[in-house]
């Protein structure tokens, strides 16, 4: 079994090597070699607190995927137009691809990331040692790339300035809806994961 | 200034969990903490970047050419490629916007192929200037890369939004799964990268 080092950090970007250091509150370590962030004391913010938001983002991810964006109108007919049922209209004339990659990135990779986050969250006070603890962590870190909600909030608002000019746009539930999802993932992607790996126990040096 | 590396402390970081680790003389050690298998460098990284760059620049022409959307109206029909709604948002007094899609679609994805490009290169030559001015680079590019999918999420609500039956519909185009490609092609050539290519050669030399 290979020796953890755990008193050491290596720089990511170009391999650096340095002792870690002890860091106040809201500092962060640059590497002195390439200048990528190293290492930043984790905001002090308790698994239960994380938990919170996670289990408040997921809420909101189903009602901004199920719930009407906008109400439309143009000369006398009206509907209205959600996420998924948009995906559904890609998928229905033929753009495949294309549907699949929205759905992928706005629906699907959030929801294994919360849903995922939340399975983590209650396992790692119980058994921080377990093995499904690190499978579900390394999950989060495969998908979390991939979950582009951010993009998502500025192409709506994008495609509302495209279509105001030809009908009338009405505001729905999952606008505001998208536009917290966005704000709570952003709390939550800020928490390191790191920190959460570091709860794991190290197996005991070998004499 | 010469920092000592992990690599040449015979040291290994794992890129999961970010622990270093003493593999000792194992063959194929994995992370104690983590149960990752634990690799000096990314397995192939030069080469499998390579690939997926080459791919994404060919795509890139069908994603410009092909149109991303297609209008349907009582009396006729258009086709939009992702120029032409630029030029569409700048018609319509959105010049913001159009510097916007233009940015994220156009500049942004050829940018980072080219830059990765360079730095795969660069890599390969063991090229020491710019170490520092490269590595930020690649962070910018690690960064920027996902707001290209800008168009793709457009693309989606405009079709989604624009279902006034015989009045007036709008649908995919071909170019837009095209688009969806580079974009996707590239981050992952972002993620086979190892940045720490970018200094190793040069290090051997000095
Ligand atoms: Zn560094
Ligand atoms: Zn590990």
């Amino acid at each position: 079994m290979p020796k953890p080092l755990p008193a050491l950090i290596a720089c990511p970007h170009c391999d650096a090597l340095y002792r870690r250091p002890t860091l106040g509150r809201g500092e962060r370590a640059r590497c002195a070699r390439c200048g990528a962030p190293l290492y930043r004391e984790a905001i002090k913010l308790d698994p239960d607190h994380l938990l919170a938001l996670v289990i408040a983002a997921s809420i909101t991810l189903v009602i901004a995927n199920l719930s009407p964006v906008v109400r439309l109108s143009a000369s006398g007919i009206t509907h209205s137009a959600s996420l998924i049922g948009s995906i559904g209209v890609l998928w229905d004339e033929g753009r495949v691809l294309t549907a699949m990659l929205a759905f992928a990135t706005t629906i699907a990779f959030p929801v294994a990331e919360l849903g995922a986050f939340t399975a983590l969250l209650i396992l790692i006070r119980r058994e921080p040692g377990s093995p499904h603890v690190a499978a579900l962590l390394r999950g989060i870190q495969a998908v979390r790339p991939w979950g582009m909600t951010e993009v998502f909030m500025l192409g709506i608002v994008v495609a509302l300035v495209k279509i105001s000019h030809t009908a009338q746009v009405i505001p729905g539930v999952a606008l505001f809806a998208f536009a917290a999802l966005t704000i709570l993932l952003t709390l939550i992607i800020s928490y390191d994961l790191k920190a959460l790996w570091a709860l794991r126990p190290l197996p005991e040096a070998e004499p | 200034m010469t920092l000592p590396t992990a690599h040449a402390e015979g040291l290994i970081l794992c890129e999961t969990c970010g622990l270093v680790c003493d593999p000792g003389r194992e063959p194929h050690p994995h992370c104690p903490r983590c149960g990752t298998t634990l690799h000096a460098r990314k397995v192939d990284s030069i080469r499998r970047t390579w690939a997926l760059l080459i791919a994404a620049a060919i795509l890139y022409v069908p994603a410009n050419l092909l149109p991303v959307m297609s209008t349907y109206t009582l009396f006729n029909t258009s086709h939009d490629t992702i120029m032409s709604g630029i030029v569409y948002f700048w018609n319509t007094g959105s010049p913001d916007l159009a510097i916007l899609i233009f940015a994220v679609s156009i500049f942004i994805p050829l940018a980072k192929i080219l830059c990765m490009v360079l730095l795969l290169i660069a890599a390969q030559y063991g090229v020491d200037k710019g170490l520092r001015q490269r590595a930020l680079m690649f962070r910018v590019i690690e960064f920027v890369g996902r707001w290209s999918m800008l168009d793709i999420f457009v693309i989606t609500m405009t079709v989604g939004m624009v279902r006034f039956r015989s009045l007036a519909t709008i649908d995919a185009g071909p170019g837009a799964a095209a688009f969806g490609a580079v974009v996707v092609l590239t981050m992952i050539a972002a993620h086979t990268f190892d940045p720490r290519l970018i200094w190793d050669r040069s290090e051997k030399k000095s």
